[in-house]
């Protein structure tokens, strides 16, 4: 057994440290005081102040938060009904088609999403910019809500729903009151996801995108085209700051709540 | 009027997203597939329509007769379009391989790991994929140079004497692949392997079966819904991948996400584009509709 556990960790250390190296050392040279990015030259903090005056720069991830929050809060709305409609109802007319194409936007390639939404803007003759941008990164943030939510629903006690129909509430009330609570960690994680999604996409942005939306991703791409700078490295060390500031905070909200619900259940059982 | 009000209810909560996904996702592949049957035109939009929806039903079949297969013709007449096809199935797959080949152990480890740990090592594993795609493949550049970090480290430990020549190959891309897509590959196998019965091995075990044909015979039978899980979800995007052979391979590199990227953006031929995503979508089909086949066997058992 022991031999077993000891490849168990070579294997996990191994495979982590090539997942986070890469990152590491990009986080690493954005504090290089060369304009070299392979080069050590000592510690300093002048790409992060170059970065902040490039107003090109700015004005991109102000576009792209912008988006993301849109396009996230619209995205899990949607999400989450199809969940609702996937995992409640299975018995309706064209169940197949809709699941059907809840998951293919998981795996299609982004450069066909992309083409089939900027000529589907063109048909209908809707000038290309921020709206379009938007409407796209609804349309494939959504399914990743689904899928997340979907795992929750899956996992639910519906007689405690049941319960609180046959007591005489709405379906509306009772969705907001009894099932919404529960599923609500798996709701804020699909936001997230698909806000992050929304930050990270260049393909999708890139065709759906017109003058003056340009994103930060798109900023990133044209100048990495045009040779690796810190100034990049600088303004992917901040996104990734973010990012990684947000799922901790995500994870321990989720976790105080996981033991939150075990004391409740615990009480409930005491005191029956 | 509760019964009507939850009839109300389930219908809005099925109409609305179908309607989206309708209309954003599956009614712009027919618009693409109309746009394919069209010819190039120096206008704005650059194409000229094979039918307009205003022409009425009899209009378009009237059309039908005068489609232009131009663009398809002319796919395979250029030979340029097939081996990109054919090579961007073949780095696709043998990148899945390898992904699930290193993925596996992690997926494993991770399964076996004290229970405790486990949580911080499957947050550990999604991290990543929370980070910019761009970003990731981007932070492989400055590692695979000629005068990049790999070559300075192995110059100096004295492994080799002359820069190694990554970037801009196809090892480039193959090594951009796997490290992209490792996390779609463990987090698969990871579920299946965790929900398995470790009793299992051990009654093997008992009855005196050896500890790796324990393995190929359990373990590795019952995860194998994450390995398909896992395999597709590397396989089909990357097979359409664009930015990874962009910034990672050469010039000489052919994959057809490039080469549709280039025949939209730099010659914008917008027909012709459309053409090569018909058939892209179409070589997907298949693992596609495997895929999903996957994916509602498993919802079927999470009822």
């Amino acid at each position: 057994m022991n031999t077993w556990s000891r490849f168990n960790i070579a294997s996990v250390v191994l495979g982590f440290s090539f997942l986070y190296l890469p990152i590491v050392l990009l986080v690493v040279f954005s504090f290089n005081e060369s304009k070299l990015v392979t080069v050590w030259a000592g510690f300093s903090l002048k790409w992060y102040v170059s970065l902040f005056q490039n107003q090109g720069l700015m004005d991109a991830a102000w576009v792209t938060i912008r988006v993301a929050l849109i396009s996230a809060t619209v995205a899990t709305a949607l999400g989450t009904m199809a969940a609702l409609a996937l995992t409640r109802y299975t018995r309706f007319r064209g169940r197949l088609l809709f699941s059907g194409m809840v998951y293919a936007p998981l795996v299609m390639p982004e450069v066909i999403t992309g083409l089939s939404l900027l000529l589907l803007f063109v048909a209908i003759g809707f000038d290309r910019g921020f709206v379009t941008v938007t409407l796209a990164h609804i349309t494939f943030s959504m399914c990743f809500v689904t899928v997340v939510v979907q795992s929750r629903l899956l996992s639910f006690d519906r007689s405690i729903e049941e319960a609180a129909l046959d007591l005489g509430a709405t379906p509306v009330k009772t969705f907001l009151e009894v099932t919404l609570p529960v599923i609500a960690p798996a709701v804020l994680s699909g936001w997230m996801l698909a806000l992050t999604l929304s930050l990270d996409d260049l393909v999708i942005s890139s065709f759906t995108s017109g003058p003056g939306a340009t994103t930060l991703p798109m900023k990133i791409y044209s100048q990495v085209r045009l040779g690796v700078t810190p100034e990049i490295n600088a303004a992917c060390t901040i996104l990734i700051g973010f990012v990684a500031i947000g799922v901790i905070i995500a994870s321990i909200m989720t976790k105080r709540r996981e033991v939150q619900r075990q004391r409740d259940e615990q009480a409930a059982f005491a005191g029956r | 009027m509760n019964k009507l009000g939850s009839a109300i209810f389930s219908r809005l909560v099925i109409i609305i997203p179908y309607a989206w996904l309708l209309f954003f996702f599956l009614i712009p592949f027919f618009i693409v597939f109309r746009i394919s049957l069209s010819t190039t035109a120096i206008a704005q939009p650059p194409y000229e329509p094979a039918f307009a929806w205003s022409d009425g039903l009899s209009g378009i079949w009237e059309k039908m007769g005068q489609f232009s297969f131009d663009n398809y013709i002319w796919l395979t007449e250029d030979s340029l379009y097939f081996n990109a096809y054919m090579s961007s199935i073949w780095i696709a797959g043998v990148s899945t391989l390898v992904t699930l080949l290193i993925g596996y152990p992690i997926a494993y480890g991770m399964a076996q790991a004290p229970r405790t740990l486990r949580p911080t090592l499957l947050m550990l594993v999604i991290l990543p994929f929370w980070t910019s795609f761009l970003i990731r493949v981007y932070a492989w550049i400055a590692i695979l140079k000629p005068e990049g970090l790999l070559n300075q480290f192995l110059m100096n430990i004295g492994i080799i004497d002359q820069p190694l020549i990554i970037m801009n190959t196809n090892w480039a891309i193959y090594i951009g692949i796997v490290y992209s897509y490792l996390p779609f590959m463990v987090l698969p196998l990871y579920s299946a392997l965790e929900k398995m019965d470790n009793t299992l091995i051990e009654a093997a075990q008992d009855l005196g079966c050896p500890q790796i044909s324990a393995f190929w015979k359990i373990t590795f039978p019952l995860s194998i819904p994450g390995v398909v899980a896992g395999c597709m979800l590397v396989f089909i995007p990357a097979v359409g991948e664009f930015v990874i052979p962009d910034l990672l391979g050469g010039s000489q590199t052919l994959m057809i996400g490039k080469t549709l990227w280039n025949e939209f953006n730099a010659n914008r031929d917008w027909p012709v584009s459309a053409a090569v995503a018909t058939i892209l979508l179409l070589i997907l089909v298949v693992p596609i509709v495997f895929f999903q086949n996957a994916q509602a066997k498993a919802e079927e058992q999470g009822r």
